[in-house]
Formats: structure tokens, C-alpha cells, sequence
């Protein structure tokens, strides 16, 4: 079967790293990833631990089709208490390096405590240590991962780490595999820098089995056919994400300079037409597509900047192919901050990705410092000395970097918005939900959207839920609830396989789940199994929440998105309408008035 | 005729679609590390390519095995190790001018691509088209026929 029956316990105030067997109960009941890292994670700690502290527990889980032949296969989930929310974080990846910890033997890793020192964790299947990372602490993720490689002399190897912005304990430090991909949101890099764990590195040799392998292939290739054959999976391989910007401009739900305004006069410079333009001295953006593990997709950009541009021009170091934009850099970097220098824009998400950190919320906390420089509340004296205006894509460069080192005024930077607008008095700037920042849709007229930022377990979100369509054919609040909590436990459940979320768009259904889960796994799966376990899993983050001291007063918007109207688009005029729409949820969802969960709920969905 | 393995390094996405089959026909498991064909990235991503041996017609491996291990199949011209002769000395590894064939810890034998007599299924596979298995006299077909249209000038030559 496709589970190597096997959970890693990692404990750093020991300096233990022990095998157990995979709870197979668990199993079954959260599937895997997502669900069953929540579970264990739920088991585990004390949800009222300090997010920073050694009572914090990581967790790295793999679903059931991870690693398997399956379109996709190569994501993995992180879990922890968040340090940008003081909710659940779980923010998945792809790249390669899931798959690689499935080859080697492990479902998934849970690590305790805090080491010492700074040590990584290095698998060689059954050969697990932790070694110290003296040499590449305070270092970069690309330079740990070349140096890891180089010192165990493998290229192999697959790396995860976190950069100085995790060891910084930056609110919004991201963990970073395979130089680009990364397990971005709500800080979950800066947990992994709190416990003195550089770096997770492994090899693996096992490979993974189906239940019913020739069952699996089976399915495995009508999924191949269905991707090759979708428009939205063309779209997606041609275009990439960013495809997102111009639908949202001419929708008017692109955040525009920390959501004064839904559009955004620059998009022509940053959109996928930009990227592919070639200029006159015969520079182009886009290099290539890139896929992760297993994925026929491959929506992944790979891009360079201009050598002349004034931010690499003394760095010839930059000037190599890498990361490319994605949309929601390209909108946290370009409308949110009135930037529409494409080159800056990838710039910055090259330090993302060198120095790891979450570029959604950097943009959002960076929208919100230059709101305050704009209102006088912060000057120069503030900040370095660098003018922090609206569509600057100096601020925006230099910000990024000093970000990312944690320097100067990127220290200030690397609390998130609303530590930072409290700091200076003004918390009705900072744009979040329960202090994470938003992407790039905005909720006054994606309605469905906004109440799936507010009810997300990690703070806004907009990966949690998929109304999509149903905000894009009716801009009112009516009727969103149900289908939002619907679209909540679908979307956990797919989280909890092993595959990218982006597979639905390009082609695949939720039938297509179904049939790959019976073929690889011991029972068989259905719909309503699916639906349920995704219940289940959203259910228990909710329940993590509440015992972690949250309540119905987090699950709201700012005052921007309830109380000033869209100034433009497809919902001029029109505010977020949370309070119509959130009763009706918490009634969808069987909770109480005041948003908990009920005992008769508890025991239906056997939490 | 035979046919060749025909990469084309500029369309791979290093999915590793190729790397799963491969492992799957030849071990039962989706496995990798055991592929017989491998993505070679270059940079953060820039380029990946597909990499995997090409059949020699007058082949390293096979001269400078000692137990004569390494035999052609005639169907398909694939270099094959006999696994009944091969003693896993690694000599024709060292042979090899490509890196293409390599020892197996778990077999005690060296694992070459043999093309999957004459179905590969890392070709089956590709996404993208960045390996296909075509002509092995005219590998280089789609070069060929890119390199005519662009270089054609639209008038006949007359006598």
C-alpha cells in the first residue's frame, strides 16, 4: 500500500529521532496530509503553546498519493501553531522534495522541542541524524541546499529549509524546498528557525507502491488524458497563475495600493503577456515553464531579470534563471503596492524565495508601511531613509531584502501588518485575517471569498475554499454560505491526499480522487467519504483554534472591506456583507450562534 | 528498423512522469532513484534534461564486460544485461563515456535502459512530448523539418 507505516519522532531538547507506526485509525479517518497532520498535530501539543516556544510542534505530512504516479503527486503539508496568527498554520508545497521523504520510508515527520544549537535533520532512509548546521546558519535556503548537496557529496538529495528570515523569526518566514517552491503561509519557517532546525534533507530509495497497482495505473492514465486534453490545464501550463491578473482587473477584485482601489492602472506591465514580451535590447522575463513532482501541469515560471535593471545591475549574481512570478506575488508585489515594474517584481521574488519568506504577506505588510509613510505616521527616519510611496519600486527592492536579511526597517517589515500598524498606533491600516494578510481577491465584490478569508482556520486565505464562480456570477453576499462551507471540507479533503489543488481546474474531478484513493489505499473511498473526512479535518482545525483561545470576534474582516465601498468594477459601490453572510455559515457548518462546536457535532464527526 | 529514444531537453518540465514509469516497469514500485532514465536540472530550473543511454551501435559497456553479460537484442538494437552473467563488477560503468548504465545495490547488477522491448514507457508518458521513440535513423527528424520551414525561402529553384 501506499503508506510506508511510518511517522519520524523527531525530539530536539533530546536529540532523539525515532520510528513509530503510522496510526492507520487516523488514517482512515483524516486520510492523510492536511487531515491526518492536523490530527497529529491536535494530539500532540497544547494548542495554547507560544508559537515560538520549544511547546510548539512541526509537522511534515504526506498524503496517501504522494510520491505515487498520480498527476501531481508531489505535495506535502507543514503544520504547526502560527506565529503571524496564533491559529493552526498548514501550508502545503510541492517541488520534489515530498515525494523524497515518502521514498525514503515516512509518512510523515513530527518534530518536538528545540535543539541546542542549530542542527538539520538528515534522512538517508532508515539512517536518520541530526547534524550540526553551524556553517550554514545564517545563511541563505539557496546556499544551504547547494552546500547540503555538496557536503554529503549527492545532488540528489532534496532539501527543505528555512532561510535567515526563519531564523530571524520573522511572523511570515516561509519553509523553502527545491530553491523555489515553498510551504509559505503563516510563518511556519519561523517555527522551524525558533527550534534551531536549519534544514530538513533527505534521500530515499524505497519508491511507493498501490494497493491495487494495476488498478492504479489504470486510473493514473485516464487522469494524464483528461489533463492533456482540458483548456484549463492549457491555460495553466501556457499562462501560469498570473493568468489571474487581467480576469481580476476587468473584474475589479485586484487589491490595489493596500485596497484603496480594486484595479490597478499597471497590469498590462506585470501580466503574462509582459512576462513573454520581448524587449528592444532583446531581454524577455519568462525563461521557461516548470513542473513539480509528478505533475503533467507544470504552471510553475521560471524567469530572469533584466541585466540592466537597476536592482541586479551591481549583483551579477541575479542574474541567473529562477522563480518566476506566480499571481499572487505578482499582485502582493505589483497592484497591492502600486508597482507595475516587472523586474522589481521578480526581484523581489527572488529574495522571497533566497531568504524565505511568504511574499503575500510581505506585500501586505509593505501596503501597509507605505500607508503609513503616505499618512506621515512613519517617515525616513523610520525607514532607513528610503521614501516608502505607493509604487515605488526602489522601496520595494531594498524593502525585500532588508526583509529578508533582517535589517533596518525590514526587522519592523518582518512582524506583519497588524504587530506593526498596533506598534504605531494605527490598527485599522493593516489589512488581515486573525493577522494574516490577504491575496489577491477582494472581498467586496468576490463575496464568497471574503467569507472564506474571514472563517479560514490560517487567517485569510484564499486556498481554503473555491466559490469562485459563484462570486463571479452573482456579486451579492446571498447564498454564499452554504456553498462556501461545501467548498471548505472539499477543498480539506483534496488537501489531504497528496495532490495539488490546481488538478480541478486543469480537468480532474473529484471522481477522479475517488478512483485513485481506492486503487492505492487498503478501503475504498467515496464522494461522501471524501466530504466527510474534509468536514471532519475542517472541524478539528476550528476546534484547535478555539482551545488555542480563539473566538467568533477573529472570524471578521477589516473595517476597509465591511464599511468603505469598492470605488471601481464590477462592484462599485458595494461592501463586504460578512454580517449577512457569517450567521448563515455558522448555521451550515451546525455550530452554535457564537461560533463553537457543538457536542452532537463532535460526536457525529468522531473528534 | 529500429527505433531510438528521441529527447528533446527544450520541452521537459521535469514532471519525472518518465522516472516513475520507468521504475514501475522495471521494479513494480514508483521509485526514482532506481529509474533507469533521469532529469538532469540545470540551475534553479532553467533547463531539465531528460537523460538516458542511447543504444550505442558499437557499445562501450558491452566490450569491456568480461563475462559477456551485455547482448544486443536484434528486435529492437537495445544493449541488454543478462542478468544469469552479470556479476555486478561495474567495469562497463567505468566504460561507459555517458554515465548511462550503473549499478543496482539491490540486484547486484548493473540496470540499463533495454527500451522496455520496444514499448518504452517513459515515452508513454511524457507530457510534453520531451521523449518519443521514433526512427532511429532520423533522430533528428523535428530538428530537420523546424530547420527547413525556417530557412525555406518561398521561391523553387529553377533549372
Amino acid at each position: 500500500m501506499a503508506w510506508a507505516n511510518n511517522v519520524l519522532r523527531v525530539n530536539l531538547t533530546k536529540g532523539t529521532c525515532i520510528s513509530e507506526p503510522l496510526n492507520m485509525e487516523w488514517a482512515e479517518a483524516y486520510m492523510g496530509e492536511r487531515g491526518l497532520g492536523t490530527k497529529y498535530l491536535w494530539e500532540n501539543m497544547d494548542p495554547q503553546a507560544d508559537p515560538l516556544g520549544p511547546d510548539n510542534v512541526l509537522i511534515f505530512a504526506t498524503g496517501p498519493l504522494t510520491g505515487t504516479m498520480a498527476p501531481t503527486s508531489g505535495r506535502y503539508a507543514v503544520l504547526c501553531k502560527g506565529p503571524l496568527t496564533g491559529a493552526i498554520a498548514c501550508s502545503n508545497s510541492g517541488g520534489k522534495f515530498g515525494a523524497e521523504l515518502k521514498f525514503a520510508g515516512y509518512d510523515l515527520v513530527l518534530i518536538e522541542g528545540r535543539s541546542e544549537s542549530p542542527v538539520y535533520l538528515n534522512i538517508v532512509d532508515d539512517k536518520v541524524e541530526l547534524l550540526a548546521a553551524t556553517d550554514i546558519w545564517g545563511t541563505t535556503v539557496w546556499h544551504t541546499e547547494a552546500w547540503i548537496k555538496k557536503t554529503h557529496n549527492d545532488p540528489l538529495i532534496r532539501v527543505a529549509s528555512c532561510g535567515e528570515a526563519g531564523e530571524n523569526l520573522c511572523r511570515y518566514a516561509c519553509i523553502v524546498n527545491d530553491l523555489h517552491r515553498a510551504a509559505g503561509r503563516s510563518g511556519v519557517g519561523a517555527v522551524m528557525g525558533s527550534k534551531n532546525l536549519k534544514a530538513i534533507s533527505v534521500r530515499g530509495t524505497k519508491g511507493v507502491t498501490a494497493t491495487h497497482p494495476e488498478k492504479f495505473m489504470d486510473v493514473v492514465h485516464e487522469c494524464h488524458r483528461v489533463l492533456a486534453e482540458s483548456e484549463g490545464r492549457k491555460a495553466l501550463t501556457e499562462l501560469g497563475t498570473n493568468d489571474m491578473i487581467d480576469m481580476m482587473q476587468e473584474f475589479g477584485g485586484l487589491p490595489t495600493r493596500n485596497f484603496d482601489d480594486v484595479q490597478f492602472a499597471g497590469t498590462d506591465k506585470i501580466n503574462p503577456s509582459a512576462m513573454f514580451e520581448v524587449k528592444a535590447n532583446g531581454h524577455r522575463n519568462m525563461v521557461t515553464n516548470k513542473a513539480c513532482f509528478g505533475c503533467t501541469i507544470a504552471c510553475g515560471r521560471i524567469a530572469h531579470i533584466d541585466e540592466n535593471h537597476f536592482s541586479i545591475v551591481n549583483k551579477p549574481e541575479y542574474r541567473m534563471a529562477s522563480g518566476g512570478l506566480e499571481y499572487e506575488t505578482a499582485y502582493a508585489f505589483g497592484p497591492l503596492l502600486g508597482v507595475d515594474d516587472i523586474d522589481a517584481l521578480t526581484y523581489a521574488g527572488y529574495m522571497t524565495n533566497e531568504h524565505g519568506y511568504d511574499p503575500i504577506s510581505f506585500g501586505g505588510t509593505l501596503a501597509a508601511a507605505m500607508e503609513l509613510y503616505e499618512m506621515g505616521v512613519i517617515t525616513d527616519a523610520d525607514t532607513d531613509g528610503v521614501a516608502l510611496n505607493f509604487g515605488s519600486a526602489e522601496a520595494l527592492t531594498i524593502m525585500s531584502e532588508k526583509t529578508g536579511k533582517g535589517e533596518g526597517f525590514g526587522k519592523i517589515l518582518a512582524m506583519g501588518s497588524r504587530l506593526m500598524c498596533e506598534k504605531y498606533g494605527h490598527p485599522e491600516i493593516a489589512m488581515h485575517v486573525k493577522g494574516q494578510e490577504f491575496a489577491g481577491y477582494d472581498s467586496r465584490v468576490l463575496q464568497g471569498m471574503g467569507l472564506g478569508y474571514a472563517t479560514s482556520n490560517r487567517g485569510a486565505c484564499h486556498l481554503k475554499h473555491a466559490v469562485f464562480d459563484e462570486d463571479m456570477e452573482d456579486i451579492s453576499g446571498n447564498g454564499k454560505a452554504e456553498p462556501c462551507k461545501t467548498s471548505q471540507d472539499h477543498v480539506a479533503a483534496m488537501d489531504s491526499t497528496g495532490l495539488c489543488l490546481f488538478v480541478e481546474g486543469a480537468g480532474m474531478n473529484i471522481g477522479h480522487f475517488v478512483d485513485l484513493l481506492s486503487a492505492d489505499l487498503p478501503t475504498s473511498w467515496s464522494q461522501e467519504r471524501m466530504m466527510e473526512t474534509g468536514e471532519r479535518v475542517w472541524n478539528l482545525e476550528r476546534r484547535f483554534n478555539l482551545a488555542a483561545g480563539l473566538t467568533a470576534a477573529d472570524d471578521t474582516l477589516p473595517k476597509r472591506l465591511l464599511e468603505v465601498p469598492a470605488p471601481s468594477g464590477s462592484g462599485k459601490g458595494k461592501v463586504s456583507e460578512l454580517a449577512q453572510m457569517l450567521p448563515e455559515y455558522y448555521k451550515a457548518r451546525g455550530w452554535t450562534e457564537d461560533g463553537r462546536l457543538t457536542n452532537e457535532l463532535i460526536e457525529r464527526l468522531g473528534l | 528498423m529500429h527505433k531510438s529514444l528521441i529527447i528533446d531537453a527544450g520541452k521537459c518540465t521535469s514532471c519525472l512522469q518518465c522516472e516513475m514509469a520507468c521504475s514501475y516497469e522495471h521494479t513494480g514500485a514508483f521509485n526514482p532513484s532506481r529509474s533507469r532514465i533521469k532529469i538532469i536540472e540545470v540551475g534553479h530550473g532553467e533547463r531539465s534534461i531528460p537523460y538516458t543511454c542511447t543504444q550505442c551501435a558499437d557499445a562501450w559497456c558491452q566490450k569491456a564486460c568480461p563475462t559477456g553479460a551485455i547482448t544486443v537484442n536484434l528486435a529492437t538494437g537495445a544493449k541488454v544485461v543478462n542478468n544469469s552473467t552479470c556479476v555486478g563488477c561495474k567495469v562497463c560503468t567505468i566504460a561507459c563515456p555517458f554515465g548511462t548504465i550503473n549499478f543496482d545495490q539491490i540486484s547486484g547488477k548493473v540496470v540499463k535502459c533495454n527500451l522496455c522491448d520496444g514499448d518504452p514507457a517513459c515515452a508513454k508518458v511524457c507530457p510534453t512530448d520531451a521523449i518519443t521513440y521514433g526512427d532511429a535513423n532520423w533522430t533528428g527528424m523535428d530538428k530537420l523539418r523546424a530547420s527547413a520551414i525556417k530557412t525555406d525561402s518561398g521561391n523553387q529553384a529553377t533549372a
